[in-house]
């Protein structure tokens, strides 16, 4: 408690104009940031998978199981900065067995429950079945027992049974796309709902989540594979990372459509509330709003990818160029979930005033937790795939044998 | 001589009359008390709350009336001290505004320390038009927004309208908090679950006033029934003009106010 007070207490000289008494203490901080990103990765790799099996692009194989790894990595992760942010954590349980059917923040356990269990687990199982068997035949030891283990001991790669499979994981896409829908767009709704907070009250929430997602989700996926396909000491494919830039491209002139929608849309309407936030957009929020999610993170990659596409350029340069701009994505992604998550706090719900943020280094809600959480899931996702590795020749070579 | 010695037969029926009389005369004092207890039980609890206090029969309500509060702050002072809220600036079951509407239109709002020591007599550079006092609490929503968001029904609406935190069940995700759009809660520093203004249910229930009301040296402050003919919050209801704190939020309050500005908010 104690430090608590002496974290608050220098705040109160930082407030500007007037805030409700309790509103000094910002509840949701770090680690509610955190997950919004996070579960955004996971929704966006998982659509990016479904691409391949649901359209056929087949451009994009290359990257197909790796993007449902790079989801299971991250949804792993999801719920610890939720459970470490919660004033008892040893009482999370209650929202699985006594939840309230009317609150959005209840369904989260349904929610992910159902999105782990009967759509990524289930999809990476079926997809990985027959690898498994063959892998596990020509192993000993540990990796043997590991890979008998994943595949549930079943032994069965009939033609007819890997027929199945196929159907399988592409009847699991089907449901598994309206689930990342839902996993994400839900996570919106937490915000979105909430009629209290007019930064948040938007029925667009849900959609701009969802977009901010998948673009979030295409970047994580490209730099991953362009930071893994070298160190395997491959070639990357061309045509795989100029499918995969044209469909950030795509998804981020949406995201930015909608999220210029909003904006005209706020200001067009201008209730009670456009001054604090305007307030709070050209001040608090400047650097991080304008400066970071929209033009670092937003402007110049859309210009940089559209000079990579219309202009001739060697390839190097191309890869340089999607390179920077998947990682400046990341950077505007995870600044849009500090605008939303953090933004919605510094104004007060007076409208008549301005409060602070100062996030800490240690400590539970401080920046050393959250950025270890945010390491976790490439840790996840190394041992993934050093368990299931997702490369095509390790697929080819056992089709070879 | 058969009838000097009863046979066996007639003992037997005998001890059966006399056990069914026995039977029936138990039954008769039983029956009644399981009939009332069951009763009992289904009204549970109406009557663990508090001595024959039954929540169904009431509904409660506070009126403020900006005209007489005078900004001394008895009343967090009294509430801090009757609901063992911490001390620090930072926590508030309820807390009163100070307005300042200046000649050039600008508005001054302060609530220094919740005015738990009142205000300081500071005059602003401009001519000061209009001031007034706003004592805020919970408004115990009908609709309360904090309810629904509660993930675990944690915080819950008593039948006679008042909104609680169990803080057994609380997880302290504060999601409540963000929802609430009057400021009135905060999470305790101590307990890590959420904490408001419980209207001193432990008091009403009881047949006393809320702590703020008590201490209250105006009568800014009136407590009482939302619906019956006798409450003095009938009476302040009637007598007055009344408006609640954003109305648009459909909310539906039970703490009304009269005479504010529209500056208040």
């Amino acid at each position: 408690m104690e430090e608590l007070i002496q974290h608050l207490a220098p705040l109160l000289k930082e407030v500007v104009g007037y805030i409700y008494p309790n509103e000094i203490e910002l509840h949701w901080g770090l680690l509610v940031v955190v997950y919004p990103y996070v579960t955004g990765l996971v929704a966006g790799a998982f659509i990016l998978a479904s691409l391949v099996k649901v359209f056929n692009v087949t451009e994009l194989q290359p990257t197909y199981r790796m993007s449902l790894l790079t989801a299971l990595a991250f949804l792993l992760v999801a719920p610890l900065p939720l459970l470490a942010h919660l004033g008892h954590p040893e009482k999370s349980f209650e929202i699985f067995f006594t939840p309230n059917t009317r609150s959005a923040m209840a369904m989260f356990g349904f929610v992910y429950a159902w999105y782990l269990m009967a759509v990524l687990l289930l999809e990476i199982w079926f997809c990985y079945r027959k690898d498994l068997i063959q892998w596990a035949k020509q192993e000993t030891g540990l990796r043997k027992f590991i890979h008998r283990t994943m595949s549930l001991f079943s032994s069965d790669v009939s033609e007819r049974a890997l027929r199945f499979d196929r159907k399988a994981v592409k009847a699991v896409t089907l449901i598994g796309i309206p689930s990342a829908f839902l996993l994400h767009g839900y996570v919106g709704f937490i915000f979105g709902s909430i009629k209290a907070n007019p930064w948040w009250s938007s029925v667009l929430m849900p959609i701009v989540f969802l977009f901010s997602a998948i673009v979030s989700g295409i970047a994580l996926v490209l730099l991953i594979y362009m930071i893994a396909t070298p160190l395997r000491g491959k070639e990357m494919d061309m045509a795989c990372l100029n499918k995969l830039a044209s469909y950030l491209f795509y998804v981020m002139i949406i995201d930015f459509s909608l999220e210029i929608l909003d904006f005209v849309h706020r200001v067009y309407e201008s209730e009670e509330s456009i001054e604090i936030l305007a307030a709070l957009v050209t001040g608090k929020l400047f650097i991080s709003l304008i400066v970071v999610q929209l033009l670092l993170g937003m402007l110049v990659p859309l210009g940089a990818i559209a000079m990579a596409k219309l202009l001739q350029m060697p390839n190097d340069l191309k890869k340089m160029i999607y390179f920077v701009a998947a990682l400046l994505v990341q950077v505007g992604i995870f600044s849009t979930r500090w605008n939303v998550v953090v933004g919605g706090q510094l104004f007060s719900k007076s409208f008549s005033g301005l409060t602070v943020y100062k996030t800490t280094f240690l400590g539970l809600e401080g920046l050393l937790v959250s950025m270890g959480l945010l390491v976790m899931p490439f840790l996840i996702l190394y041992v993934l795939f050093a368990l299931l590795p997702p490369w095509e020749e390790s697929k080819a070579s056992l089709e070879g044998s | 001589m058969n009838r000097a010695i009863p046979s066996v037969t007639d003992k037997s029926q005998q001890r059966r009359s006399f056990l069914k009389t026995l039977a029936l005369s138990f039954a008769a004092l039983i029956i009644p008390g399981i009939v009332v207890a069951r009763d009992k039980l289904d009204n549970i609890k109406d009557w663990v709350v508090g001595d024959g206090y039954r929540p169904a029969d009431h509904r409660w309500g506070m009126g403020l009336d900006i005209s007489k509060c005078i900004g001394c702050g008895r009343c967090v002072d009294a509430c801090k001290k009757e609901n063992n809220v911490p001390l620090e600036p930072f926590f508030f079951r309820t807390w009163v505004e100070r307005y300042r509407i200046l000649s050039k239109g600008e508005t001054l709002i302060d609530s220094p320390g919740g005015a738990i020591d009142s205000f300081r007599a500071d005059a602003p550079e401009d001519t000061v038009l209009r001031s007034f006092f706003v004592p805020k609490l919970c408004n115990q929503c009908e609709h309360a927004p904090c309810v629904q968001v509660c993930p675990v029904g944690a915080t819950f609406s008593t039948p006679d309208g008042v909104v609680l935190v169990d803080a057994e069940h609380c997880v302290g995700c504060r999601y409540c908090i963000q929802a609430c759009p009057y400021g009135a809660r905060f999470l305790h520093p101590e307990t890590r679950t959420a904490e408001k203004c419980t209207f001193c249910y432990h008091r009403v229930t009881k047949g006393l006033a809320p702590a703020c009301v008590e201490a209250c040296p105006t009568q800014a402050r009136v407590f009482g029934e939302v619906e019956k003919k006798a409450s003095p919050l009938v009476r302040f209801l009637r007598m007055n003009k009344i408006a609640v704190l954003k109305p648009f939020l459909n909310t539906k309050p039970q703490v009304y106010y009269t005479g504010f500005d529209m500056e208040v908010r």
